[in-house]
């Protein structure tokens, strides 16, 4: 593999996450102070920016493209295990999203983490999941993919715990490692499953790569291979259960609130731009195998659309701001998959960018919302209730501005980059599938509803709080506006973004339905609407009833308890793992008795043959009594033998008159 | 002749050991250091030189007459995969040492048994006559009995006595089956490769030896249902005699199985393989639901070491090339991570906290970061998590199973679910040892950080276990031909 060839070769990819791999480890080992360490691992992600840009620019008006390097890993069974990298226009814009998005946190993050005496070795961490999700990006190979996947939800695992001194914070993390590695199982299979059927792990391989048309083929000509999917969908199913646990979808999604207890702009980059897009773009990488099967493209659409919807009603009730951003980010996730699996249905091969371009948009705006989250959770003294915040716009004009700008976007406010990117997922519901585009069509709507609500709470009114209210320094805010402007402006180059998105046919999927578009404008602005004609006037206080909760207080209950999955998975599946364990224990302790029995039995035969058998069979039976007869015998011999002539004799005499009398009897 | 030397110096410097009095600790533990070191050294050589050395299988072949009148012959060599367990065995010996630098009470006498310990496992890594195996299979297992019964802890006899049973047991089995060998190749020779060669086992004879000679070396594998010495010794064995037992004796009874039972018996492998599998499964799934409750941090280790022999054993009845491989390779691979976990636990931790029931620590990641950090490490390499040697093995023994035609889809589906089980008492157990707190004993007095011997244990051994998942050519590259006989015997048999 050749690093330093710019020219013909794509190997350089290799670079992107090697520069943040080559800080983590100066980090790691050397323990810089917490300005140094940021400065370091910016720089490096500096670096790895210019490679993206670079990798970006490349693919700008070479959609069709596909450049691959690959390189022999290791060689099982005399099979030659490679991995590789790719540069299509998925990952050209992916890389160009997740590292300038990175960037910008990075620099956030070291206004943020400033105070923390720890700061060195979380910008270690955010290094470390930088190096596995550029990874992931580049992959050629479905195995790399999962390894550097998984090198992800490690960097997830410890940041989520960084603030491991509160428990809630450990146990966070415990769960979201726990939870999306069981979708990393169905990933696991589903790779297991590809190599079986094809003998390849790459991707794209001149021609026999598993993504390849010829493969694809080869692959769906083998139908009901596994519940009535074809060869091809039932490793797309399996790969999507991997997704699904990474992008928190139905009914993985209760890590990913949890997960808020890590630092705020974690939960921007990895829990709300990057890390949990990983799942979609899972989807988006092996879409042609989701397009050889119907069912599969259907089980995404549904699962997603649930999610949109299950999500959405949940984040009315919260009040934590990190946790209604949570549930919404996992609303939006479920939106991208109804995205590509709709797209998919309707469009086939041009559908997987509109799941993209809304990754795209989203993690602009979510990562905009979330930064401007925690500008507002530290200028209120770190309090994260919006009961007890308001009033905050005066106060905080800049990060306001910015998270309004964040807001309209998210609910697909009319020209902003989430009113183009969300517009296309509905139309191509409308196409696919009436019911799934309806259920959209409400998830939408009520987004736009509690964004709304929660900008009441926050903006509106007078500070209900305790602290004093700042705005944060210029660090922090610079990459507030950024974000901003990104998240208002990205729309209007969605024509381009589709064109460089549609590697796969070039098909333009840029289309018109003015149904669909009325009812778009419909669901942001009566979302907004409906939002402050409920909460703009209404008392938001700490002991306040919320507005509707008053209206419907037993559903709301139910919201306020994020719908019981935790508690149900509590009293299912950890019941169950727990009473598994105590039978296998329970096994564990029958195998110990049944050693001790029969070492008993063993020693019992001992016993058996020792006193039984040995003592009175033998010994006292056979072998004294032997022993004594023997005696006995010689006693009677030694008697006789006692050497005394006269002795014998007399014997012989009386022997001699003995058979005297026998000859007498038996002659007559 | 260098494969030998590991032989010669440990037994030779168990003798030499023996002899210093025991005051003079400074100077016991480290000529200790220097034996196993050297042994090591002459491991490693060994690879060097069966790198570039020609495409014989077996090489540094020694072969002298011993007992003609029953044709045992004093007959060493090493291929690959005894050459993979010698780099381990001498990696163990050296951290064992490492991880006993504080020892005080008769280090004579304890590195003297130690290295006979090692000098015996060395001894059957090499040996390629039966008989001769069977000698040093037989020497490794009494000088278990003295560490256990008189450096260890808790039950310490009762766990002695019984692993040494569980170990004369299965040697008394495997030894049937080598009789039954001897006798049914009518060869009248212990000659491992003669055996292979010339054997012509018929397929009644090799369904019926084929068990017994497994279930022999499987007990001292770990495998289930007898597997219950495991846990209990190492519980009770002193931290360099845990390492050992899970790094190196474990994988005695796997060599065995791989390279008698399998090599010589193919048939009668094919024929059980459906059943090895489902054992396999159990040790997995089993061992691993049982470490999710246990309360001893130890005994969690002792159960994960039984299920992670599970995929040796389950690499081993796929009976195919990269099933084997993964065997191999977990095997390399459990004994570099299982040894350190048992070092952390055993020594790290417990010199520290004097306990090592998790509901007693209290805020250890607070108290004693830097150890925390390398037991997670260890911890993720134990899991299996990409970028660690245990990844590759399991990737491998996976990938061997989907392609075994014999197995149930069960047997698949119940390997995830052990891979699930594994990564969440795993996890589990990290949460429990250093996130929680319980307010029953010294609330927050800073631990001693560790000493320069733990440190260099802990790298060394975690350094193995990330080269060799970065870059499993390093071992794949002499296994490769090592298995292919194996292989070669199999695919006649499948015939």
């Amino acid at each position: 593999m050749n690093l330093f060839d710019f020219s013909d070769s794509v190997g350089w990819l290799m670079w992107i996450p090697i520069c943040p791999l080559i800080a983590g480890v100066v980090l790691a080992l050397l323990k810089p102070s917490g300005k140094v360490s940021a400065m370091v691992a910016i720089a490096a992600l500096t670096v790895s920016l210019g490679f993206s840009l670079k990798a970006f620019a490349g693919t700008w008006g070479h959609e069709a493209h596909t450049l691959t390097h690959n390189f022999t890993w290791i060689q099982i069974a005399g099979v030659n295990l490679e991995f590789g990298v790719v540069l299509n226009s998925l990952t050209g814009s992916m890389l160009a999203m997740v590292s300038f998005i990175g960037l910008l946190i990075f620099i956030y993050s070291a206004s943020y983490m400033s105070q923390d005496e720890r700061m060195g070795r979380f910008f270690c961490y955010l290094s470390i999941f930088m190096v596995g999700m550029l990874g992931l990006v580049v992959a050629n190979s479905v195995l790399m993919l999962f390894m550097f996947w998984e090198i992800v939800g490690l960097a997830s695992y410890l940041l989520i715990g960084f603030w491991f001194h509160k428990p809630s914070a450990a146990a966070a993390a415990k769960k979201a490692f726990i939870t999306t590695r069981i979708g990393d199982l169905g990933f696991l299979i589903g790779l297991l499953w590809a190599f079986k059927a094809t003998g390849t792990f790459l991707f794209f391989d001149g021609g026999v790569g598993i993504l390849e048309s010829s493969t694809i083929a080869a692959l769906a000509s083998n139908t009901n291979v596994l519940w009535g999917l074809n060869g091809a969908g039932v490793i797309a199913v399996f790969l999507f259960i991997g997704a699904v646990g990474k992008s928190g979808q139905l009914p993985l999604h209760v890590w990913l609130p949890d997960a808020m207890e890590g630092p705020t702009p974690v939960s921007a980059l990895i829990h709300a731009a990057t890390m949990v897009a990983a799942g979609v773009f899972l989807v988006a990488r092996a879409f042609p195998l989701f397009l050889a099967d119907t069912a599969a493209l259907e089980i995404v659409i549904w699962i997603g659309g649930l999610t949109a919807l299950f999500a959405a009603l949940i984040a009315i009730a919260q009040y934590d701001i990190k946790r209604i951003l949570a549930y919404s980010t996992v609303s939006q996730l479920g939106l991208m998959m109804v995205g590509l699996g709709a797209g998919g249905l309707a469009i086939q091969d041009g559908g997987v960018s509109i799941g993209m371009f809304h990754l795209l948009t989203h993690a602009f705006f979510k990562a905009l919302l979330f930064l401007g989250a925690g500008s507002i959770i530290h200028g209120c003294g770190d309090e994260q209730d919006i009961r007890l915040m308001g009033g905050v716009f005066s106060k905080m004009k800049i990060s306001s501005l910015a998270y309004l700008a964040g807001t309209i976007a998210l609910c697909a406010f009319p020209f902003t980059s989430g009113y183009f990117s969300k517009d296309q997922i509905l139309l191509s519901a409308w196409e696919a599938n009436k019911t799934v585009f309806w259920i959209s069509a409400f998830a939408s709507l009520l987004t736009a509803f509690y964004m709304t609500r929660q900008c009441c709470y926050v903006f509106l009114g007078k500070y209900r709080g305790e602290g004093h209210v700042h705005e944060s320094p210029p660090l922090m805010t610079v990459p507030l506006v950024i974000l901003a402007v990104f998240a208002l402006l990205l729309g209007y180059v969605s024509e381009h973004f589709y064109h460089v998105l549609d590697y796969l046919s070039g098909v333009h999927v840029h289309q018109h339905n003015s149904t669909v578009v009325i009812i778009s404008w419909i669901i942001a602005l009566g979302g907004i609407s409906l939002g402050l004609l409920v909460y703009a006037r209404a008392k938001m206080g700490i002991d306040d009833v919320d507005p509707v909760k008053r209206l419907m207080t037993t559903p709301y209950g139910w919201l306020e308890n994020r719908l019981y999955a935790d508690e149900l998975y509590q009293l299912t599946a950890f019941k169950l793992w727990g009473a598994l364990a105590k039978a296998i224990s329970a096994i564990e302790g029958l195998i110990y008795i049944m050693v001790v029995v029969a070492t008993a039995i063993v020693s019992m035969i001992g016993q058996f043959f020792s006193g039984t058998i040995d003592k009175k069979l033998i010994d006292q039976v056979s072998f004294d009594g032997t022993c004594k007869r023997i005696y006995e015998s010689s006693q009677i011999n030694a008697f006789i033998q006692n050497g005394f002539l006269q002795g014998y004799l007399r014997i012989v005499t009386a022997g001699a008159v003995v058979i005297g009398i026998l000859f007498l009897l038996l002659a007559r | 002749m260098i494969a030998f030397l590991t032989v010669i110096i440990s037994f030779l410097g168990a003798a030499v050991i023996g002899f210093i009095p025991a005051k003079n600790n400074k100077l016991i533990r480290n000529l200790a250091l220097l034996v196993a070191v050297s042994s090591f050294g002459a491991a490693v050589a060994c690879y060097f030189q069966y790198l570039n050395a020609g495409s014989a299988v077996f090489q540094q072949v020694i072969d002298l007459a011993w007992i003609p009148a029953i044709g045992a012959k004093f007959k060493i060599g090493v291929d690959g995969l005894s050459i993979s367990l010698l780099i381990l065995t001498g990696l163990i010996a050296i951290c064992g040492v490492l991880f006993s630098w504080e020892l005080n009470d008769r280090p004579n006498q304890f590195y003297a048994y130690y290295f006979a310990l090692i000098g015996g496992v060395f001894g059957v890594f090499l040996s390629l006559d039966l008989f001769l195996l069977f000698v040093f299979y037989e020497i490794a297992i009494v000088p278990k009995y003295f560490i256990i019964a008189i450096w260890g802890s808790g039950k310490k006899t009762y766990a002695a006595m019984k692993l040494v049973l569980y170990s004369f047991v299965g040697s008394a089995v495997a030894l049937l089956g080598l009789i039954a060998l001897y006798f049914g190749s009518g060869l009248n020779t212990f000659d491992l490769l003669e055996l292979m060669a010339n054997g012509d086992f018929s397929t009644q004879f090799q369904v019926v030896v084929f068990p017994i000679l497994f279930i022999g070396f499987g007990i001292l594998a770990g495998m289930w249902p007898f597997h219950t010495w495991a846990p209990t010794g190492h519980v009770a064995a002193p931290t360099a005699a845990s390492m050992l037992l899970a790094g190196v004796v474990m994988k005695l009874g796997a060599y065995g199985c791989l390279r008698v039972a399998i090599g010589l018996l193919p048939e009668g492998a094919i024929h059980w393989a459906p059943i090895v599998g489902w054992i396999a499964v159990i040790n997995i799934v089993y061992g691993a639901l049982i470490a999710l409750v246990q309360k001893d941090f130890k005994y969690v280790i002792g159960y994960s070491s039984v299920s992670h022999m599970g995929f040796v054993l389950l690499g081993l009845a796929t009976l195919n090339e990269v099933g084997l491989m993964g065997a191999s390779l977990q095997m390399f691979s459990h004994g570099i991570i299982g040894a350190l976990l048992f070092a952390i636990v055993g020594t790290v931790i417990y010199s520290r906290t004097h306990t090592r029931q998790l509901d007693q620590f209290h805020n250890l990641m607070q108290r004693m970061p830097g150890i925390c950090w390398v037991f997670i490490l260890a911890g993720l390499a134990s899991m299996g998590l990409p970028g660690f040697s245990g990844f590759v093995s399991e990737l491998h023994v996976l990938i061997g199973t989907w392609h075994q035609g014999q197995f149930s889809i069960w047997i698949i589906i119940l390997t995830g679910f052990g891979i699930l089980a594994t990564f969440t008492y795993t996890l589990v157990k990290i949460h429990e040892a250093f996130f929680r707190s319980s307010p029953a004993n010294n609330p927050n007095e800073v631990y001693a950080p560790m000493t320069v011997a733990e440190r260099a244990g802990c790298g060394i051994l975690l350094l193995f276990a990330v080269a060799i998942g970065i870059y499993p050519n390093l071992l794949t590259v002499i296994l490769e031909p090592s298995l292919a006989p194996i292989l070669e015997a199999l695919a006649t048999a499948a015939k």
